[in-house]
């Protein structure tokens, strides 16, 4: 649902990396989402061919890598990854837990020319 | 030549930058700050009158609404006693860092002790966007059904503190309190809870207190 303002960000990030080399052109961005992160690609896509257009990274390709949320319990260590509405350990029916990775929202490369 | 550059920074990291120039500014005046969150109608507003009213003559109590479009909240508290200032997002779903520090600069800081930040009625897209807040809230409400923190796990999983409102409507709502607080407990473990009605008043004298012992606890960190 903010995916205007994320994609905002994806492209002043960019821009500003880019300036900082010289380049003449970025051609593609490498950004990694978490699961949790609720961000839609598509939305992303939408607004980046919006707002891109007449900046030097117009026309590049987005890449997305998406995070699986992984949980670990607390009670008992376990790490497992939830499918829908599972927030109990698996191995020891624990309810304390904390997630390890799945909430990421980077702009992780690049590509310039 | 193409090149490969790369970057690794957090998407909203320049947000972030901001709330801490916002946590700054605050605390430059002493003044300790919350965010409350909650889906729309689900009684932020109701909470923070009863706030306003209950803490009159204790607390000098400021107040940021972030709406859409109209200022119908900030009327109501500034009605029960607060100064408001109201931020309309024009359509986005979620107050900024940027929106919150152009209504810091319209308040006179020093002449409060707690500042309140009504955000968007949203359970998805405040959550990643940081204020600069030094706490922040959830209201969840009986009507909303228990199984929101298994929908919504980013909201539930960063705040300090989930107010349960309308219990008053337990009876006639099916709702399973133990369902729900095992989602919350299992996102957000030992996290602080008030079940509270802000129609009949049951429970709010358990958050009237949590939060002026926030403001204690604020300012016995910094003396
Ligand atoms: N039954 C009941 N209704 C409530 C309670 N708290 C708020 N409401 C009602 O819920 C509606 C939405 O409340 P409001 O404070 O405007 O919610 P907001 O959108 O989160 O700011 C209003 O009609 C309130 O009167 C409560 O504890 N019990
Ligand atoms: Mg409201
Ligand atoms: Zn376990």
């Amino acid at each position: 649902m903010h995916e205007l303002a994320v994609t905002q960000s994806v492209l002043d990030i960019a821009l500003r990396h880019a300036g900082e080399q010289n380049a003449r052109r970025i051609t593609d961005l490498y950004l990694v989402l978490g699961q949790w992160s609720s961000i839609v690609d598509d939305s992303v896509q939408f607004y980046w061919d919006i707002i891109s257009a007449g900046t030097i990274a117009q026309g590049a390709t987005l890449h997305f890598r998406r995070v699986p949320a992984e949980l670990v319990c607390l009670d008992c260590g376990q790490v497992y990854q939830p499918t829908g509405e599972e927030l109990i350990c698996p191995q020891c029916a624990g309810t304390r837990l904390r997630l390890r990775q799945g909430d990421e929202l980077q702009l992780e490369a690049i590509d310039i020319e | 030549m193409p090149q490969h550059i790369p970057v690794v920074e957090n998407i909203l990291s320049a947000n972030d930058r901001l709330a801490l120039e916002n946590q700054a500014e605050l605390d430059a005046a002493g003044v300790f700050a919350v965010n409350i969150m909650a889906s729309p109608g689900a009684g932020k507003t109701s909470l923070i009158e009863h706030t306003v009213r209950g803490l009159a003559g204790k607390l000098r109590l400021g107040m940021i609404n972030g709406d859409v479009a109209t200022s119908l909240d900030a009327d109501r508290a500034q009605a029960a006693g607060a100064v408001a200032i109201q931020i309309n997002t024009g359509g986005d779903c979620h107050l900024d860092a940027v929106m919150v520090h152009s209504a810091l600069l319209k308040l006179n800081l020093t002449e409060f002790d707690l500042l309140i930040i009504e955000n968007v009625g949203n359970l998805i897209c405040p959550a990643s966007f940081k204020l600069g807040t030094h706490k922040s809230v959830l209201v969840a409400s009986i009507p909303e059904g228990d199984d929101k923190p298994y929908k919504y796990p980013g909201m539930y999983r960063g705040v300090d503190a989930v107010v349960i409102n309308k219990i008053d409507l337990l009876p006639y709502v099916p709702f399973r309190m133990d369902y729900f607080k095992q989602g919350i407990a299992a996102l957000n473990p030992g996290v602080t809870q008030f079940e509270l009605s802000c129609r009949t008043g049951e429970g709010l004298p358990a958050w009237l207190a949590w939060i002026q012992n926030q403001v204690q606890d604020y300012r016995n960190t910094r003396s």
